[in-house]
């Protein structure tokens, strides 16, 4: 089980933000800033990062002249979370 | 991972979970809002039933909705707007003071999906009820009114607490009831029972447990 744990979701971000893709379809970048409460930078990273593992999506438009960024967890992003998830719960119940 | 002890991970689990509520529901209603609603509901009906029995009376006994004049008409479209724009008032006050303790933002996309929603099936009924006073099908209206809410409330529950489900499927069997058994004079009691009573035990109900 404990291989499961997966070494790309341990920071408290990444696990912040894969959270909130696996229950929401797009969500912004400002909206993720807003509920996890980091710095724009700190999140940059995190995403970016994510984005290389092919974890997530990012689709950019404009609205009238705004940019706006939004995220989308991928197929393998959510089962690898699930597995990390599950994995973590495990480890939990076995330290009871 | 094996650096973390119990409590960071724990921790983790229970932040996960709340940043998934956060993040999809609107999580900030307060069972306050549920109380003062059936209260401010159960003082209108009391209202209405007092204004129906004074002019009914005068008109000579016996109420029959072919009775119910255009004046005492008005007056019952008065009382309830007043009951909707109370009700609206204290539930927007409980659920900003729940909103700033929970540290949700009062009007972000889960608010929004919420109130849009609650918004489509309510604003069918609002219309349908117009039409059915308009077509003088007044004891219709009370059975619409808890019909279509039912329907709003159980819609919206993807977007909040999952109570608000349940809440929805009572006020849709009581509609149906008074449908089925509309006798003059009944339509207040449903509603009573509906919008008051039942608004104030699912409200202190979910004030404990959300406490």
């Amino acid at each position: 089980m404990i291989e499961n744990l997966n070494k790309v979701f341990e920071s408290r971000v990444r696990l912040g933000i894969m959270s909130i893709l696996m229950v929401n379809e797009w969500v912004e970048f400002k909206a993720l800033k807003g509920l996890l409460k980091v710095t724009d930078g700190n999140l940059a990273s995190h995403l970016s990062a994510l984005e290389k593992k092919e974890l997530l999506l990012v689709h950019k438009e404009f609205v009238g002249k705004k940019p706006r960024t939004t995220y989308n967890a991928t197929a393998e992003g959510r089962s690898l979370f699930k597995k990390h998830l599950s994995a973590l719960e495990a480890l939990i119940n076995k330290e009871k | 991972m094996d650096n973390f002890s119990k409590e960071e991970q724990l921790q983790q689990l229970s932040e996960i979970r709340s940043l998934m509520e956060r993040s999809s529901r609107f999580i900030s209603l307060s069972g306050l809002s549920g109380v003062s609603a059936g209260f401010t509901a159960l003082i209108g009906s009391a209202i209405a039933y007092w204004r129906i029995e004074i002019h009914t009376s005068a008109a000579g006994g016996y109420s029959r909705y072919s009775q119910y004049t255009n004046s005492l008409l008005l007056e019952l479209i008065f009382i309830a707007i007043g009951i909707l724009v109370l009700a609206l008032s204290f539930g927007a006050f409980f659920t900003l003071r729940e909103s700033k303790k929970q540290g949700q933002s009062i009007w972000d996309k889960s608010s929004q999906q919420l109130l849009g929603s609650l918004l489509i099936p309510l604003v069918t009924g609002g219309l349908f009820c117009l039409l059915l006073l308009e077509h003088g099908i007044l004891g219709m209206i009370a059975p619409a009114t808890l019909i279509f809410y039912g329907l709003a409330l159980v819609n919206a529950s993807k977007y909040t607490l999952n109570d608000i489900r349940s809440l929805g499927f009572c006020q849709i069997i009581l509609g149906l009831l008074n449908a089925k058994f509309m006798v003059v004079g009944n339509g207040i009691l449903f509603w009573t029972i509906g919008f008051g009573i039942m608004h104030i035990v699912y409200g202190i109900y979910m004030h404990y447990k959300y406490k």
